[in-house]
């Protein structure tokens, strides 16, 4: 849990505008806090200048992992705890184990790289994070612009004005995620407004 | 947009010295193998040797430019478009398939009706008498219905391949499409798309590895067979494409192929060497787990044998390697990195064709000697010289595509 600040948000309406957006934002000096689109952007990632995702090495970690238990836990299995003449086959019998090995890499790195990618979205049963905008997950590019003491926010307004954005707001939201439920966050935007 | 393309001096020359070799080493074959004795089958002979590396390289290099195809059949039909910046590189390595298909149409006959049994068994009326299981066999494998067939076969992947290259070709003639002229087109592009691949299905999926290569061991079968040979040949021909893109790439041609098309074709190839594993497993557990001595004869030789060594460098040059060098998304964007997992996996899968002719030919003599690679050379020189011709004798990018524009944005 990050604490709470203060964010201007600018939603979009055409991915066309969003990109040259993304580019001024970042340009002029702004912090983009996330852009939460309702598909994946291809390149958007790159246009925001986020780095390579390191998923896929954890994910060949986990794969590496499944086969070795698969592989060491078989053969010990099979050849020394409890050894079985199955069709007179040798006890150490390699290409019989190969389909289960395969299928232990693939769990594992399938499992794996899911809660990994869970763990990374901060995604979780009883987790909550603030909503900028709900369309996000309908029709609108929202892009959440974050605000230090020196930022204002009015020209920073008026800049998405300017970038295209269809709707503009200013919002304080927790950064991080809390367990519970949403009404926090309703009540957290309202006090924390005053104070502001 | 670039339409005429020069081919640099570097590579006439190349593909003059690389036929050059391959001559020298077919003639010196030719002389020094005595390639029309009729040797006894199982019993070393040169004349073998000759013809089964003959036989080897046709059917290999056969079935990998026929495999160029193959991709643009797919892709058409999956209605993709990112592949068509590059699709004229396809359609030039497929241009090959009648002049290859000439050759090995010749060489097929003159195994068969040069009564080389030492090769096919089956050619020799007598065996074929004498032996209840290859008298079985003989509606399918007889000298007449193999002639017919593999005639049929390279008549229609040429022809099928000739319609597809003329489709696109006479794209470039009229000006842009408008829907109406796109639509049309498009469908019939499909329609002789799906036309080949059916008959591709037909035949590289199940007959031809039956009759050109499985027949070998005449006795053996396996339902595998034909799939692993498609695996072998569809990986080894994208990789010829991913060769000539970044070959042109390098001289300043496809300006609409980007890293990002390189990283989907890095896929493909990363993808079926992995396809080609999963059915050389299957292939070879089934058979060890069954363990019926008819079946287990063609693995005998080949891994308690002298094909040992050979046959394991196979799942090292065509699984290992490429499951661990094309994983990382770097290696696919890289061409120098991707033009030497190319030409390993060529490699590698001439290997594993070698590994499916000679074993059954010549048992214990057979050979890894500069005859062998000066014939494969002369199958490389005749790739690079008909790609050569069709490369510069025809636009690069086919530019009034349908699909141009999704392939020029195309984004992984």
């Amino acid at each position: 849990m990050s604490g709470v600040k203060k964010f201007v948000v600018g939603s979009f309406d055409d991915e066309a505008v969003l990109f040259p957006a993304v580019k001024n934002v970042r340009r002029a000096g702004y912090k983009i806090h996330d852009v939460y689109t309702p598909f994946p952007v291809h390149g958007l990632d790159h246009a925001m200048g986020l780095r390579e995702t390191s998923l896929h090495t954890a994910g060949f970690i986990y794969g590496i992992t499944g086969t070795t238990t698969a592989l060491t836990c078989i053969s010990w299995i099979f050849t020394k705890d409890w050894p079985l003449n199955i069709g007179g086959k040798p006890h150490f019998a390699l290409p019989a184990w190969i389909p289960i090995t395969f299928e232990l890499t693939v769990l594992f790195s399938a499992v794996g790289m899911v809660l990994t990618f869970c763990y990374l979205c901060q995604l979780s049963p009883f987790v909550k994070k603030h909503h900028f905008h709900l369309r996000a997950t309908d029709d609108l590019f929202v892009m959440a612009i974050e605000c230090t003491d020196k930022t204002n926010d009015a020209e920073v307004q008026e800049f998405l004005q300017k970038a295209g954005a269809k709707e503009i707001n200013v919002q304080v939201a927790e950064t991080g995620w809390w367990l519970g439920r949403y009404d926090k966050e309703q009540k957290l935007y309202r006090e924390l407004e005053k104070g502001y | 947009m670039n339409q005429s393309f020069e081919l640099p001096g570097s590579y006439k020359k190349w593909t003059i010295g690389l036929i050059s070799v391959g001559v020298i080493a077919l003639l010196y074959g030719f002389i020094a193998y005595h390639p029309f004795t009729h040797p006894v089958h199982g019993q070393h002979n040169d004349s073998t040797r000759f013809w089964a590396v003959l036989l080897q390289n046709c059917v290999y290099f056969l079935l990998i430019v026929n495999a160029a195809m193959f991709f643009i059949g797919v892709t058409t039909l999956a209605m993709g478009g990112w592949q068509v910046a590059l699709r004229r590189v396809p359609e030039a390595i497929s241009s090959v398939v009648p002049v290859l298909g000439i050759i090995a149409f010749l060489i097929l006959m003159a195994i068969v009706w040069g009564g080389h049994d030492d090769i096919y068994q089956w050619v020799n009326k007598d065996t074929v008498a004498a032996d209840k299981i290859i008298k079985g066999k003989s509606g399918f494998l007889n000298p007449v219905f193999f002639s017919i067939f593999s005639a049929l076969t390279i008549f229609l992947w040429s022809f099928l391949g000739y319609k597809m290259r003329s489709i696109s070709l006479e794209s470039d003639k009229a000006g842009p499409m408008d829907y109406e002229t796109g639509n049309k087109w498009v469908k019939k592009n499909i329609l002789w798309a799906a036309l080949f691949i059916v008959f591709f299905g037909l035949s590289v999926g199940s007959t031809i590895p039956w009759l050109w290569l499985m027949s070998i061991d005449t006795h053996w079968y396996s339902t595998m067979f034909s799939w692993y040979t498609f695996a072998s040949s569809f990986v080894a021909g994208l990789s010829l494409i991913a060769i000539f893109v970044i070959f042109l790439k390098n001289n300043g041609q496809l300006e609409y192929v980007t890293e990002e098309h390189l990283h989907d074709v890095g896929k493909f190839m990363f993808a079926f060497s992995i396809f080609w594993a999963y059915l050389w497993f299957s292939q070879y557990m089934l058979i060890w787990y069954a363990n019926i001595p008819e079946e287990t004869g063609y693995y005998k030789i080949r891994v308690y044998g002298p094909y040992r060594g050979i046959f394991f460098l196979n799942l090292v040059l065509n699984f290992a390697a490429p499951l661990l060098i094309l994983m990382k998304k770097s290696t696919k964007r890289n061409y120098t990195l991707l033009t030497f997992m190319a030409v390993l996996i060529i490699f590698g899968h001439w290997i594993d064709f070698w590994q499916m002719v000679m074993p059954g030919t010549l048992f214990e003599s057979a050979e890894l000697m500069p005859f062998e690679f000066g014939i494969a050379i002369l199958f490389i020189g005749i790739i690079m010289w008909r790609v050569g011709v069709y490369l510069s004798s025809n636009p690069l990018t086919a530019k009034n595509h349908p699909f141009l524009k999704e392939s020029m944005i195309h984004h992984t």
